[in-house]
């Protein structure tokens, strides 16, 4: 039981971090233009991903 | 990488004068003022489609000192730039900008941001989706345990776990449903959205109940991902009706946002087009649109008049000519009075008929509704009767309610709520690929109930520009003359002239004259190019040339050198589409303003026996009223301004890409390509959609008849439900897909007649 009290939480604790991670991209934009993406990462003239 | 550089592919250098750009002043009204003497402009590239085009217009910009931030969007096909307002202390023209991005080939538009909203609401739908996907996996992790064997102490504390994420998770991913069905029931009509409500509700409540009572049973994973399976079906719906929209909007807008009004006083100010009263006084350059209805009281010009009553040939104006706002001035300027506001004007009046034809799309009700409504009822009656039925028989009214709610999850349209989104997005991908938009899954489901298609003429049927016929006879050097001399003129005769020759002649001056030609003096003499009267300086008899096609004289001193042509070309695959939609053995009709000959000559040569002429926008209207109230259900394609009554009065309707702004947003499909393929293929397509919904439905309705009976013996545990309204989910998403296959094998058929016809050539027009 005790040892439930830890892994229930962690387990809790990595799946809202993956849950985080998404909603941070899709709030930064990074939906916005999948396709632009997929050729942005061939170009290499430009090294940022995204403004 | 030769596809993805039009500008290059032999263009000619004076193709690039005819790229309609936005005027100066349009551009500084729409662009945003940022702060910092920064503005940001939005513009449409409808032609970028991969990463060298990304480069090239990226690259076009950023060369100029004023533009400090440029980025294209490939997906929703946009450039935005932010430039600097003033640059050492000179107000900065926009349009210099603009003129790098066409002077790479590529056109840009203005758009209008008001569908803007519609982003944040995609956003909210997938942040739904993404935070009930996290709890339905969570909570599903901790139910294996508890059906594994956790007992007493662990399975309440599991139980509670899964309460608390359920239950934000509900009212926050639950909300689109919750607000739908209270819509519906405030209207006193009943949706799919209602059983869904009721369920995860009940559902949710029960198993709360169970969990505070210690009991063995609880649904909360079932109420969860029955909202996650539920959500991913409305977010593909939403993101495919948002996809659509976007395209239809980012081409070319064609009412102006503005226009230079002259002051009493003599002074110009360029006004937004809702600031314009009757009685102001507005300049109206060479090319520029109508912005209201006015009375011209200065100047000449030829109008171009197709986008309000599809005729092809321009009209000449001069003072004292109405004009009404949408039209196109080619070739003079003119000082109009406005005898309208825009709220007033023409395309108002337009608008006001549309609303007036509320055709079949308003008395349509979707499918799924269709389905809810027998559903539901149904549903709740079952659900309802097995609570009496346990609870006066069995005697344990705890147990009945119990029984009662595993009913209604069990028949929770899970299925039913993914079976019509999945296969319309599916369908909706399969037309995107074939250049053909789906503003909404209702109009597949619609376009595959018709019986018989209306076309337009002009612009729909036909290309909509004069195409010179008689190339091959004229001989080169007098093309070369007459291209010259062309090059200077917006009219659509002038234009197919250019686009027709491979080089020009140049001429140091040229000046036209508008309703009659052009005119230039050489060292040889005085050339003229314009109808044959101009041309030839004589009472010419006007016999020659018929009424179905149009012609210009080229004349040097009077003396006709050649005669050129014209003929509005029909859209390639106009003829094996009608043959393709007789064969299907639907009723084609012409609906045309154009004059009889014209209509009359076209019909004959693309096999349309039933033609109409001259009709008004309301006519048209009237006419698809009338073909509904005889049993009839209308497919209308058309392109102009007096066609969107007619679009909007139809049971399901079609625009081409070129069609006005007015006639895209009243159509239901609009394709992007110039063949008229497009129209057969989306029925076809549109069938196949209408055939696997109803499998859909099938399984659905088959999964029920076998599950329910287990609900109300009262053997359904928690774990048999999951798995069955997950598997048949599955089933569902699997079956639409099928559409794909189908598809693939009908796109392969396309291409390759597309391959066996070199000769369709596809129109390149600015």
């Amino acid at each position: 039981m005790s040892n439930l009290l830890i892994l229930i939480p962690a387990a809790l604790f990595m799946g809202g971090l993956g849950l985080g991670a998404f909603l941070w991209s899709l709030k930064s934009g990074q939906y916005e233009d999948l396709d632009g993406a997929a050729w942005r990462a061939l170009d290499d003239g430009d090294g940022k991903p995204g403004d | 990488m030769s596809c993805c550089a039009p500008g290059t592919e032999g263009a000619l250098e004076f193709e690039k004068i005819s790229h309609g750009l936005p005027s100066s002043e349009e551009l500084w009204l729409s662009s945003r003022d940022l702060g910092n003497g920064l503005r940001q402009t939005d513009l449409s590239v409808p032609k970028v489609h991969c990463g060298t085009c990304i480069t090239t217009v990226e690259g076009a910009l950023k060369e100029s000192p004023l533009v400090t931030r440029a980025r294209v969007n490939l997906s929703t096909k946009r450039v935005s730039f932010v430039w600097k307002a003033e640059e050492n202390g000179v107000k900065t023209d926009p349009v210099d900008i603009v003129r790098r991005i066409a002077a790479t080939g590529y056109d840009a538009h203005l758009f209008t941001s008001a569908e803007e909203a519609n982003d944040a609401y995609r956003n909210e739908l997938i942040r739904a989706v993404a935070i009930s996907g996290f709890a339905a996996a969570n909570i599903m992790l901790l139910s294996v345990s508890v059906w594994s064997g956790a007992t007493d102490a662990t399975r309440d504390l599991f139980h509670w776990i899964s309460g608390l994420i359920a239950g934000p998770v509900l009212i926050f991913a639950g909300r689109f449903f919750y607000r739908s069905a209270w819509n519906a029931l405030k209207h006193g009509r009943t949706n799919m959205d209602v059983p869904i409500s009721l369920a995860i509700t009940l559902s949710y409540a029960m198993s709360l109940w169970e969990t505070i009572h210690h009991g063995p049973h609880a649904w909360f994973d079932a109420t969860v991902s029955l909202l996650f399976f539920l959500l991913i079906g409305r977010t593909l719906d939403h993101v495919m009706r948002d996809k659509a929209r976007s395209a239809i909007t980012g081409l070319a807008r064609l009412s102006p946002r503005g226009a230079t009004v002259l002051n009493r006083d003599g002074s110009r100010e360029y006004r937004p087009v809702e600031d314009i009263r009757p009685g102001d006084r507005v300049a109206i350059a060479a090319g520029d649109r109508i912005p209201v209805d006015g009375k011209v009281i200065a100047g000449l010009s030829d109008i171009d008049m197709s986008i309000v009553n599809g005729e092809s040939a321009p009209v000449p104006a001069g003072a004292g000519s109405l004009l009404q706002a949408g039209t196109l001035s080619l070739t003079g300027s003119l000082v109009l009075e406005a005898t309208a506001s825009a709220r007033d004007s023409f395309l108002s009046e337009i608008i006001g008929l549309m609303e007036a034809a509320e055709g079949g799309r308003a008395r349509y009700r979707r499918i799924a509704d269709r389905a809810a409504q027998y559903y539901s009822p149904a549903v709740h009656l079952l659900a309802l009767l097995s609570f009496l039925g346990w609870g006066i028989f069995g005697g344990d009214w705890k147990e009945a309610l119990l029984i009662a709610v595993s009913v209604l999850i069990i028949t929770c349209p899970c299925a039913l709520g993914l079976a019509v989104p999945v296969v319309q997005v599916v369908a909706a991908g399969r037309l995107f690929q074939n250049g053909i938009m789906v503003k909404e899954g209702s109009a597949m489901e619609r376009l595959a109930e018709i019986d018989s298609v209306l076309f337009d003429k002009t612009g729909t049927l036909t290309i909509g520009r004069p195409r010179l016929t008689n190339r091959g006879e004229a001989r080169p050097e007098h093309v070369e003359i007459a291209a010259g001399l062309a090059l200077y003129s917006r009219h659509p005769l002038s234009r197919a002239l250019v686009s027709a020759a491979s080089s020009a002649r140049d001429f140091a001056e040229v000046s036209e004259r508008p309703g009659e030609g052009l005119e230039a003096v050489a060292p040889e003499g005085t050339y003229r190019l314009g109808n044959r009267r101009f041309a030839c300086g004589e009472e010419a008899d006007a016999a020659a040339g018929s009424d179905a096609t149009s012609e210009v004289v080229l004349s040097l001193d009077h003396r006709p050198l050649e005669t050129f042509r014209f003929e509005d070309m029909p859209r390639p695959g106009a003829q094996k589409a009608v043959a393709a939609l007789a064969r299907e053995g639907f009723q084609t009709v012409v609906l045309s303003g154009d004059r009889a000959p014209v209509v009359k000559d076209l019909a004959a040569r693309l096999g349309i026996a039933d033609w109409r002429a001259e009709l008004s926008p309301r006519d048209k209207a009237d006419y698809c009223a009338e073909a509904a109230k005889a049993g009839h259900k209308v497919l209308m394609v058309g392109d102009g301004i007096n066609d969107a009554p007619a679009l909007a009065a139809a049971h399901v309707s079609m625009a081409p890409a070129t069609a006005a702004d007015i006639g895209r947003q009243a159509a239901d499909f609009v394709f992007l390509r110039d063949s008229l393929d497009a129209v057969p293929l989306a029925i076809e397509i549109s069938r196949r959609a209408g055939r696997l919904i109803r499998e859909n439905f099938a399984l659905a309705i088959g999964y029920n008849i076998f599950a329910v009976p287990i609900a109300i013996a009262g053997y359904a545990t928690p774990l048999v439900a999951s798995i069955a309204m997950s598997t048949s989910s599955m089933i569902v998403v699997v079956n639409a897909l099928r559409l794909n296959r189908l598809a693939r094998s009908e796109a392969a058929r396309t291409e390759e007649r597309a391959g066996t016809e070199p000769g369709v050539e596809t129109a390149r027009f600015a």
